[in-house]
């Protein structure tokens, strides 16, 4: 077995002192970001998978709840996600392009856009709140004292026509999708804090001048994140909002 | 006995600046990037656990000397087979050899200046340590009573302990054991040395990557189960409580999906340790090397594959159980390979039996028997009799104490000298290595009787007719006890009393042993190049490389 | 100290011979392999002892040893496997003459009833000869009902019945154990299973004051509650017929077809909404919180089981779908406040 010299040639100030390139380097962080969201995908899939199976075991009692959540504020969050990913992909162009100031433009919008995500759902949660659907002590979806609107009971019977005693049945059920309606939107949420915070961190370096045409790996990785996080809001926003919509 | 491999040559000395001197105060090591640092850590805190995880066993083995139990009152007993378990799976088996021999060893093993994505090892070590201090939080305020399967709704609604705690501490930990199966697949994937193939990689190296893979992809659905388990409890919704709707078997379900893969995470890296040894102290390359490295990543596949097999007489069909029985016979097969193939090493070497290949031949026995055992629990008709009995604890204590904790021990004593630049005292060290196996024994093989008597697990108290079993068991475990603490003892002491190692006093074949004892931060001077197959013994003995 | 050293526990049930059977089997094997491997390592270790002059042969493999010791362990392993699901089988299928009991698992005590309506707490009497079917449930934590003579075990779950089956051998006391951890008195939640001859077993049914039988005090509820007022015979009731019911298929409202076993009715009751019969309105409603304990529930079971028995086609009452529309459905817990002069607890509203 032989000896070489260490190869490193290039001494880009980024070059971390453990890789020989920045090509290396560039790699090793692209797996290590594709690896880690593979992590994700199977944490946010234990959920989905325990959210299907009782789905399937009180589909109309989810049907009644996600009648009770507001598309309109859904879609509005959706198209708000999805405009944060293209502003993050134009962050990445530009950082590629070594545009610093528009680098930094397109992740204050992103960070924005977020921010409005967050703000949307701050409130649909404050609504739900009103609505005493909140899982737990307090939950009632047969509309009770201090509970603006929400009697999913009586909704049921004049919308589907279905008898007073089936209709209170499914309500009490309706636990059970509230419970993931705000696991599921929680843990979302949850990750696109922590987009904030990464985000946010990047701003910082952008702003320094850190990223150019051989080195926004940074940029790049962050953007797969969240698209990622943008992605799962994406299965969300159907699985929750828009079951049996079509009636 | 044969004597020593190791010769040594009088002019051996320390390096003068290696990992553990290159820089002195706490920051150096508590903001280091330095994968042996963090190695180091890992070793320290991981040792407390261990020993923390011991103390609840011992007073498990007095509350079980008499049959009425009267040592420990019912919730205290309950609260102290719970913080064993949870204790020793999650907070010692699950990172040990990964996050301190793992980390310490693979960059060396590929010739790398350290891990791919050093400040995510670091971070890894800080993770581990926020969810230990809630794990220690919820000891310190009263203890966890649910076993360490939390199951529901037990664990959701009936129970008064710091559950939430206890939860929240698993799950963090859980991420550290993430970030380091992360780690190593870039690191494995992206920083070998130039002519490393993948064929040419040590088998400690496999095991650590299918290991890597486990972690990876089961301990995030631990993460959501634990995470709905504590909104469960703190929020009274109802996923798993059937008086809301929820269904407690889907709980057994999801938490074993990761829980079983789990014990393959636990084993994995201990046999990749057992290949390292046996070919070192056989003087010869691994018998049917590319089946063994096949077989760690059949098994961290088929390891997926069995999980319900926890759960035979739990309420799922006859037809699912099925399934898994035969799922779990196939997972079986795999390692019997790589006992066979160890075996087969030997044959024709030219065999020595320092301490390490100690552990390894013990490793090999205990696990055979162990892994065995495991047959009768797949076997449906016996597993009703024998599930949640002794049996199942006899079990999985010889694959994961006689099998696990054997290797990591052989891999400590194999690697001290690249570690610390110093040798441990052989005799004491063959010593505590017979004392290990003897009191694990006795420990343990009483436990196999007991459960096919029906002795069920989680018992505060029992019939007095398993009462002499029990104090074999316990008699057992106070040599275990001895047998565990000298290797604590005499490493420290060799610490600074240890004769000087030099690179490779074993004469050992392997990127590792190439460079100083203790190695230099940056690993090696000059990038090796790799041109040969692992295990290359038989060519000229190895000259021990003086840097 | 308890100086008694049993090492294998009574064979006390038909199926405990052929468990055992495996068992030593696997014993058998075990010892055989690990002697193997151990007294294989043990002579490579000195016949190959290292010495000076020793040069280790560097042997690479030999793929025909690798699929000889993978094709012979898969095969032992498939013949464990078809040995052990064949056994599985035997204690998943219970006799259709069994003996039924059923049984309540609650922290941290086991109750029995027997459907002439004995009961007993902590103790199990059971006859020889004749196999005896326990169908039990929870009424708070998973359980385990575990006896290890007889070599059986399933977990008591809440909300849901499971059954367990045996036939018993042997006259004598044996353990009786949860073997699923509940908390804090799990391992004083222990019992006896006396098993007594057929004449004896008889002598004792009869000795015990019971207070009616099971179906007898089911009828009572029945009543009580209110069931009746739906459930009749007659063509214009508005709920379905239960006569002959049990263990019958049933055709949903959605075209499924379900047995109508313990799990179908205890969920009919506390949550009707699930499954409607064909022909009839979703007009049922729910019952939890009404019937207050388990061992009512059980009484009901024991009850419509006793209905006698009919033809086997699917029941279908309804040819064509009653029109009934929610003012003709009869309030039943207005109707019964409104009979006695002191209020009826209200049921409750939790889900």
């Amino acid at each position: 077995m032989s000896h070489s010299p260490t190869t490193t040639t290039e001494h880009h100030p980024a070059l971390a002192h453990q890789f020989d390139s920045m090509a290396q380097q560039r790699e090793a962080s692209n797996l290590g970001m594709w690896v880690f969201l593979v992590t994700e995908i199977m944490m946010f899939g234990g959920l989905f998978a325990a959210y299907l199976i009782y789905r399937l075991k009180y589909y109309e009692a989810f049907v009644g709840g996600s009648t009770s959540i507001s598309v309109s504020w859904g879609f509005a969050n959706t198209l708000v996600l999805i405009s944060s990913s293209l502003t993050m992909a134009m962050a990445v162009w530009s950082a590629q392009h070594g545009r610093r100031k528009q680098t930094v433009a397109f992740i204050a919008l992103t960070m924005l856009l977020g921010t409005a995500f967050l703000g949307v759902k701050a409130k649909e949660y404050y609504d739900k709140y009103d609505e005493c659907h909140i899982p737990g002590i307090s939950f009632n979806a047969e509309g009770g004292p201090g509970c603006r609107t929400g009697n999913i009971a009586e909704e049921l019977v004049q919308r589907e026509h279905i008898t007073p005693e089936a209709a209170l049945q499914i309500a009490r059920q309706t636990q059970i999708f509230f419970s993931f309606y705000f696991a599921m939107t929680g843990l979302h949420a949850f990750h696109m804090l922590l987009g904030m915070g990464l985000m946010t961190w990047l701003l910082l370096r952008a702003r320094r001048g850190d990223f150019g045409p051989e080195y926004y790996s940074p940029v790049e990785y962050a953007g797969l994140y969240w698209h990622f996080v943008d992605i799962v809001w994406i299965y969300l926003f159907p699985l929750l909002y828009l079951i049996s919509r079509h009636r | 006995m044969s004597s020593a491999t190791i010769t040594t040559p009088p002019q051996l000395e320390m390096p003068k600046k290696h990992y553990l001197n290159d820089n002195y105060g706490i920051r150096s090591w508590l903001l280091t990037k330095d994968h042996k640092r963090i190695a180091v850590l890992y070793l320290l805190t991981l040792t407390f656990f261990f020993f923390l995880g011991g103390v609840f066993a011992a007073m498990i083995r007095l509350q079980l000397l008499t049959p009425e139990g009267t040592l420990f009152q019912a919730d205290t007993y309950n609260k102290l087979f719970t913080m064993h378990g949870v204790n020793m799976v999650f907070f010692f088996l699950v990172p040990s050899i990964p996050a301190v021999l793992g980390n310490f060893l693979v960059p060396l093993m590929v010739g790398a200046k350290d891990l791919a994505l050093p400040k995510i090892n670091l971070a890894s070590w800080y993770i581990f340590i926020v969810g230990a201090a809630f794990a220690l939080a919820a000891l310190v305020s009263g203890g966890v009573d649910t076993g360490w399967t939390f199951y529901t709704p037990l664990s959701s609604g009936y129970l008064k302990t710091h559950v939430i705690t206890m939860a929240v501490g698993v799950l963090i930990a859980g991420f550290a054991s993430i970030f380091t199966g992360l780690n190593f697949i870039v690191t494995v994937h992206r920083m070998r040395a130039p002519g490393l193939t993948w064929g040419r990689l040590p088998l400690f190296i496999w095991a650590n990557y299918a290991t890597s893979i486990i972690m990876v992809l089961g301990t995030p659905v631990l993460a959501i189960t634990l995470i709905l388990l504590a909104l469960e409890r703190g929020f009274h919704i109802g996923i798993f409580d059937p008086k809301l709707g929820g269904d407690p078997v889907l709980f057994q379900h999801m938490f074993w999906f990761y829980s079983h893969p789990a014990v393959y995470i636990m084993i994995l890296p201990g046999m990749g340790v057992i290949s390292e040894i046996v070919t070192c102290f056989s003087r010869k390359r691994v018998f049917g090397y590319s089946f063994v490295a096949f077989s760690s990543i059949a098994i961290a596949v088929f390891g997926f594959l069995v999980w319900a097999h926890h759960m035979f007489v739990a309420g799922i069909s006859t037809y699912s159980a099925l399934v898994f029985s035969l799922m779990s016979f196939a997972v079986a097969i795999p390692s019997a390979v790589k006992v066979f193939n160890w075996t087969a090493t030997m044959y024709k070497g030219s065999v020595s039996f320092d301490t390490p290949m100690l552990y390894a031949i013990g490793f090999i026995g205990l696990f055979t028997i162990g892994g065995l055992t495991g047959l009768f629990l797949a076997a449906l008709g016996l597993d009703v009799h024998v599930h949640d009995t002794y049996f199942v604890i006899a079990h999985f204590h010889y694959v994961m104490v006689g099998g696990m904790v054997m290797a990591y021990l052989g891999g400590m004593h194999f690697w001290w000298p690249k570690l610390s630049g110093r040798l441990y005292p052989e005799g004491w060290a063959k010593l505590a290595a017979l004392i290990t196996f003897i009191g694990f024994n006795l420990t343990f093989f009483p436990q196999f009787i007991l459960g096919y008597m029906g002795m069920p697990r989680r018992y505060a108290a029992y019939p007095p007719e398993f009462q002499v079993l029990n104090v074999l068991s316990t008699a057992g475990a106070s040599i275990l006890a001895v047998g565990f603490i000298l290797p604590l003892i005499y490493f420290l002491w060799s610490m600074r009393y240890g004769a000087i190692a030099g690179p490779n006093p074993w004469n050992a074949t392997g990127l590792e042993w190439q460079t100083s004892s203790p190695p230099p931060t940056h690993n090696f001077d000059q990038t090796p190049v790799v041109t040969q197959e692992p295990y290359h013994y038989g060519e000229e003995e190895e000259v021990p490389v003086v840097p | 100290m308890h100086f008694k050293l049993p090492l294998f526990p009574d064979q006390a049930s038909t199926v405990a011979g052929q468990v055992d059977a495996l068992y030593l089997f696997l014993v058998l094997l075990t010892t055989f392999f690990s002697l193997l491997i151990g007294l294989l390592i043990l002579f490579f270790a000195i016949k190959y002892k290292k010495t000076p002059e020793r040069k280790a042969e560097q042997i690479h493999g030999s793929t025909l040893l690798e699929i000889i010791w993978t094709v012979i362990p898969l095969g032992i392993s498939m013949f464990i496997f078809a040995w052990g699901a064949a056994i599985y089988f035997h204690q998943r299928r219970p006799p259709t003459n069994a003996l039924e009991l059923y049984g309540v698992g609650k922290q941290w005590m086991w109750k029995f009833e027997y459907s002439g309506g004995q009961r007993e707490i902590n103790s199990l009497h059971v006859p020889t000869g004749r196999p005896v079917k326990i169908s039990m449930i929870s009424q708070d934590v998973i359980h385990s009902l575990f006896i290890p003579a007889f070599r059986v075990k399933y977990d008591v779950l809440p909300n849901r019945y499971t059954t367990v089956w045996f036939e018993a051998t042997q006259p004598g006391t044996y353990h009786l154990f949860c073997s699923q951890y509940c908390g804090t008195k799990h391992s004083g939640m222990i019992g006896e299973v006396v098993v007594m001859k057929p004449d004896d077993f008889e002598t004792w049914l009869g000795s015990g004051k019971a207070e009616g039988s099971m179906a007898a005090n089911g009828e009572k509820l029945f009543q009580e509650l209110g069931c009746i007022t739906c459930h009749r015979p007659d063509s214009g009731a508005r709920g379905p017929n239960l006569q002959g019911l049990y263990g019958r298929p049933v055709r949903l409202s959605d075209n499924r077809t379900v047995v109508a076993d313990d799990n179908y009715i205890r969920e009919s009751i506390l949550n009707p909404n699930a499954k409607i019969v064909s022909g009839f309105q979703p007009i049922m409603p729910t019952f939890q919180g009404v019937v207050k304990s388990e061992e009512d529930m059980m009484q009901l079971l024991a009850y419509i089981k006793s209905l006698g028995e009919q033809s086997g086609q699917p029941l279908n009452n309804r040819t064509s779908p009653t029109m009934i529309r929610d003012t003709e459905v009869p309030n039943i817990q207005q109707e019964k406040k409104n009979k006695s002069e002191t209020p009826q607890p209200q049921s409750e509203k939790k889900p």
